[in-house]
This record gives structure tokens, sequence and C-alpha cells, in this order.
């Protein structure tokens, strides 16, 4: 009996196929293989000879979104800066997406980074994806060598021990809050389509922090951020992150300062949470990705929660409607804005 | 050369003897207790007596971080009108005070090793290199991602140490290699290891894995700049998100950008950790980036190691740790793409 994983990565293999065989895509971004258990690599396919390579399973962690801009342009006939366009339709670009990447395809075509005609999307719904960190974790002082995914458990192997451990109890901490894992854009269906999850609280992290007093959350947002190498894996794993130039490379002015001081990472960290405002869809990629296991999402998910409640929006779930920080109704909310009133009120 | 022979305890106890009067570094038991303010990421102090264990492999950040520190004072300097040495750059009080690094792996060691053939005259690496005591623990067992010996080390080399520990049977044997490991265990009362415990070394040294000489010379004897336009590089560089993940954690990565820092009037000039995976490494003043795409520039990461580095001083610029390997966000895997550049037409 074959995995659902291994249905799926069936089923993407022989649809991709078709895509670059009948010429409707150029290209199809998603997944091979991996060097390491529990890793894959993001690949782009071109030929419809190469789509055997492509992998679905628990380890797509990185978002295929972040690619999308990139390997658009790869495939338009080469001009120069000042050509014009050609004439006629440009080629196409299939993607793999789960929930959340499609609904960053969503927020790129709001922000027109991506044209939604050019792109197919071949939609997943996600079924969690595990987090590597944690199983490590589990494992901590054992190397793991390799590791089978069966449809509910993880077999995960080591020089000496082989040991069974559910798989849902190691899905990273943003799948488990999500409460949308269908994609919002199909254009490919791949596999079943899921319901949407049930959760009482998917802000419960966030409330945990917010419970604590002002020191207790002062030495939360120290510790945690008092490891990073600004190595800005998290910001270059965001499907977001498009600017021609970061603040952080910015030298004139120079918003922040290059070195690990405190101050310095503290505040890269939260000028990166707030220009994801409004546009985040809580994939995971950022805290997926780093080299130093710092749990950066909590900013972003604490700004998702401020968005819902103050705007009742999640990035990408209305792809007609423009996103909430780039427009203005009359009927905002405008408690942020400071009058005498209020700060007497909030003194006493 | 001295040979000591210690047990847990009275490696514990030696750790602490020098915590007393020096500052001694190991790597973090967990994130976050390194989060000590003189201390690198997933480094801490030793302080108190824990026991000093290791897991396989190498620590978690490498230990350029001592010797390459994130970020260095290389000027200071006063921008305050009233001050009559305003505007003149001067020289920042110089560290001499010791620092042991106990915990290194061999690979590591040797990455100083590296770093000192660019570095051979620059002040600040080799003042930090001066007041450095190096600590090592060679390696019984290799990680599936460790490969020291295709790339000229060795799981039980001790080259770049001042003491290298190698746990024997339960209990450990201390070699003493230089003078600053002479000065460290001078005074202490360790038991020197019979010959049984330096037959067994000898033998575990014999029997673990050698540098893999031919692969060695096949690497270098390919003309690389042949296939700096081959097909292999395409899907690499579109693949990386260009994040410094390898170069950071890196030992033997070693590039530096030059900033000056004011603060109310008083300023200091740093460097600190430069990644040639960012695209303002290479941007030229004139706006020309001769690596403006991603293919070119994380080629270059792969060019600079295996290619212009030994062309320049010998061997390759890596030591084989494995960092780069696990920590890729998109598991672009060194040992494949040297097997590709050794294969590919």
């Amino acid at each position: 009996m074959p995995t659902i994983n291994e249905k799926l990565t069936e089923e993407i293999r022989a649809k991709a196929k078709a895509l670059l065989a009948e010429g409707t895509v150029a290209a199809v971004i998603g997944y091979a293989r991996g060097s390491l258990p529990m890793t894959v690599k993001p690949t782009v396919v071109r030929t419809a000879d190469d789509c055997g390579k492509l992998v679905w399973n628990s380890f797509c962690v990185l978002n295929l979104a972040n690619y999308l801009p990139e390997v658009l342009k790869s495939v338009e006939p080469p001009r120069g800066p000042r050509d014009p366009k050609p004439e006629g339709p440009l080629p196409k670009v299939a993607v793999l997406a789960t929930g959340c990447w499609s609904r960053n395809i969503v927020v790129q075509t709001q922000e027109h980074q991506v044209d939604r005609d050019r792109v197919m999307v071949m939609g997943v719904a996600s079924r969690g994806m595990v987090s590597r960190r944690k199983v490590e974790a589990n494992f901590a002082g054992r190397e793991i060598l390799a590791v089978e995914e069966l449809d509910h458990d993880l077999v995960v192997k080591g020089a000496d021990f082989e040991e069974k451990i559910n798989r849902w109890s190691m899905v990273r901490d943003n799948c488990h809050t999500c409460t949308h894992p269908d994609p919002v854009l199909v254009d490919v269906r791949i596999g079943e389509p899921a319901s949407e999850r049930k959760n009482p609280n998917p802000f419960q992290q966030v409330d945990d922090i917010e419970k604590k007093s002002n020191d207790e959350r002062w030495a939360w947002f120290t510790s945690e951020f008092a490891t990073c190498i600004r190595c800005y894996a998290c910001r270059n794993a965001c499907p977001l992150c498009y600017c021609p130039t970061c603040f952080v490379d910015d030298a004139k002015p120079q918003w922040v300062g290059k070195s690990l001081d405190a101050v310095d990472t503290g505040l890269f960290h939260l000028l990166r949470a707030y220009h994801c405002a409004g546009r985040c869809t809580d994939c995971g990629a950022c805290e997926s990705v780093c080299p130093m296991g710092i749990n950066m999402r909590m900013l972003t998910k604490k700004l998702n929660k401020d968005v819902l409640d103050l705007y009742g929006m999640e990035a990408g779930m209305q792809p007609g409607s423009p996103l909430p920080l780039t427009t203005y109704a009359t009927n905002d909310p405008q408690k942020f804005i400071v009058t005498e009133a209020g700060a007497v009120k909030e003194g006493e | 050369m001295k040979v000591f022979r210690l047990s847990q305890t009275e490696l514990d106890n030696m750790v602490q003897q020098w915590s007393q009067n020096r500052r001694v570094y190991r790597p973090a038991a967990d994130r976050q207790q390194s989060a000590h303010a003189d201390c690198a990421p997933g480094w801490e102090r030793v302080a108190g007596s824990a026991p000093l264990t290791m897991a396989v492999g190498p620590p978690k950040t490498s230990v350029k971080t001592f010797l390459f520190p994130q970020p260095e004072t290389m000027q200071t300097f006063s921008l305050k009108s009233s001050d009559p040495d305003k505007a003149l750059m001067k020289e920042p009080e110089k560290l001499t005070e010791k620092q042991i690094v106990a915990g290194l792996r061999p690979c590591d060691a040797r990455s100083v090793m590296l770093n000192n053939l660019p570095y051979r005259e620059d002040p600040f690496y080799q003042a930090n290199l001066a007041r450095t005591v190096m600590v090592g623990f060679t390696c019984s067992a290799m990680c599936a991602t460790c490969f020291c010996d295709q790339v000229g080390g060795s799981p039980m080399g001790t080259e770049g140490l001042d003491i290298a520990i190698s746990q024997i049977d339960g209990s450990f044997v201390a070699e003493v290699l230089t003078p600053a490991g002479e000065e460290l265990t001078a005074g202490l009362d360790l038991a020197p290891a019979d010959d049984t415990d330096i037959n067994a070394l000898a033998a575990r040294r014999a029997a673990s894995p050698q540098v893999d000489s031919a692969k060695l010379a096949a690497l270098k004897g390919r003309d690389l700049n042949r296939l700096y336009e081959a097909p292999l590089w395409k899907p690499l560089g579109e693949s990386c998100i260009n994040c410094g993940a390898c170069t950071f954690n890196c030992p033997t990565c070693y590039c530096f950008d030059v900033q000056d820092e004011v603060v109310r009037g008083y300023g200091r000039r740093i460097r600190y950790w430069d990644s040639c995976m960012f695209p303002l490494y290479s941007l030229h003043t004139s706006g020309h980036n001769p690596r403006g795409r991603k293919m070119q520039r994380t080629r270059n990461r792969f060019m600079h190691k295996l290619k212009y580095f030994p062309d320049r001083y010998g061997p390759f610029s890596c030591v084989g740790c494995g960092r780069c390997v696990q920590d890729c966000p998109v598991n672009i895997d060194i040992r494949e793409v040297m097997s590709d550049l050794l294969t590919v037409e």
C-alpha cells in the first residue's frame, strides 16, 4: 500500500509532466529529495523528463511562493532593461502550493509581484509539515541517520536504534495552529481537498507571552533573540521580502547597526516583523530555516492577531480585496491614536 | 610531549581550576545559557562545576568567533568638538587576557590554522590567536555530515590544538602539544599516561579514517575554471536563498566588512562578518555588481573554497565540519558539489 505522500508524489510527477509536455507551463517549482534525513531541495523542473525527481513529504518546510517572481522572470524571453515587453502572453510557471503558500501567491498578486495569469497553482492540502528541530530534540544526543514517513508515524533510525513516533506530535507550531490547510487558489488539484480545521484559539502562544509582565516579556525577547547571528535566513526564506535593497543593507541612511549588539539584532527582528504586518500567512518558513533555532515567528503571529482583531482580516484569504494596511476605510479602528482623554484614562 | 590520563572528574576539576583565574569557554549545553554578554552564540563561559561532556560532532557554532569576533573594534574616535583629539583615530585597548576554548573538535582546530594563512599579517587575528589556548577533543566517531577526511583533516587530528584530549575506554588521555598547553597543565597533579594508554591512542589514531589523498589530488587536479559555466551551478543558484547560514557558521569563512558606528559623539570602527552570499558584498560604488546574480554568488562560495584559496595557499578552505550541510535551509550539500565537480565534463 503506498502512503499518502507516495500517492501525492506520483500525482505531482504525472501532472507536472503533463503540464510541461503539453507546453502549458515552462517550469514547475517543486521539491526534490534531500541529501540528509528530513530535508528536501527546492527545485525548478523545466523538462517533462525531469519530473521524476519531484517529491512530496512532511519536510517541505520552505515556502515555494518565495521562488515564484524569480522563476517567472527566468522563463521570459531575454530582454534589456529598456526593451518593451514582448507582445502576446508570457510563458507560465506551475508551483506547488499548500494553504499558506497559496495565500502568499494571493499577497504577491495583490502587491503586483506576480501576474496571476502566468501562474498555474498546483494546490495540495497540507497535513502539517514536520519540524526537523522537534524531531532532533526528541532524539537529543543520538544521531538520526534516516527517517521513514508513514501516514501517521515517523520511523526514526540511528546506528543503534529504530523508533516509531507520532507524526502530528512533531508537526511545526504554525501548522498545529493552522486553520486553513487547503489552498485558496487551485488551478490543478493534487490529492483531495481538506476542510477547514477548528482551533478555538490559534493565538494561544501569543496570548501566553502577552500575559507576562513587562519584565518577563523583555526577558523572553532578549533571550529568544540572543543567539541570532544575523545570517538573514529568516528574511530570505520569506516570500514577503522582495525589496531590491533591504533596510538592513542600506548604508545611507543606516537604519540598523551591523554587529551582534542586542539592540541592533532586536531592531532587525522587530522591523522585519512589522514589514510583514497584514501580509504574513504564518507559513513558518522563517522559523524553519533559522540555523540557531530562534522562534521569531512569535512576532509576526502577534501582528497577525492584531490585524485580525482590528480589521477582521487574514492575509491572502480575500483574493479580490486590498491588503488591510495599504488601504483606508472610514470605519477603520483608531484606537491607536493617542488623545488627551485617552492618555488620562490610561494613567489612572 | 607530555601525555596524561584523566578520569571524568579529574578532567572537570582541571577545567574548573583553569576557570578560576582565566576565561574558559565551552560549547553551550543549551541555547538560553549561551546568552552571556561576553560570549559568542553557541558558547558559554565555564562557571561552576558542570561536567564537560561532548556530543558527537562539532559544536553548533565554530571556534572562529573567538579569533575573529563578530564584531571587532579596530579603532575608536571622538567627534565631540570639545575634545582636543576630535576625529583622531585611536587604537583600542589591546586585549591580552588569556582565554581558553575547551571542547573544540579537530576540524575547528584545523580551521584556525587555515584562516591563519590569509590572516598571518592581520594584527587583530594574531593578537587573538596569541591569547587563545585551544583544548580540543578528538573524535572517536564521525557524524553522517562529517567529512574532514575528504578535505585534508582527520577525526583524530591534533593540528592547531594546544591540548588534545581523546576518550579511551571511559577515561581521557590528554596530549600536551605546545608550550601554551604545558603552561596550563604545569603545577596540576596529573597522572602520566602509561604505555597501555599511549599504545591504545596510537592504535585508535592508526585505525581512524585517514586523509583521502587520492580524492584530494583528483579534485585539486581538476581545472575548475573550465567548469565556471558548467550547468551544475544553475540549479544550485536557483534553489539558494542567499542567506548567510553557511558562511556565518563556517569556521573557514573569514570575510568581513568595515563600518564606523557613532553613538553620542563617540565612535568605533568595527569589522564584522560579511558573506559572499549577500549582494551588498560585491556591490561597487558605481552601482555595478560583478556578482549581481544569485548563481554567481552561490558559485563563488564553492570556487573560493575549492579553487581560489588552494591556488593561493595550498589546502582547501574547508575542514569538513558539515555545519553548512546541516544548516542550509535548501540542502545545498558541498559534498555533492565536490563529487559533481569531480565527475562533470
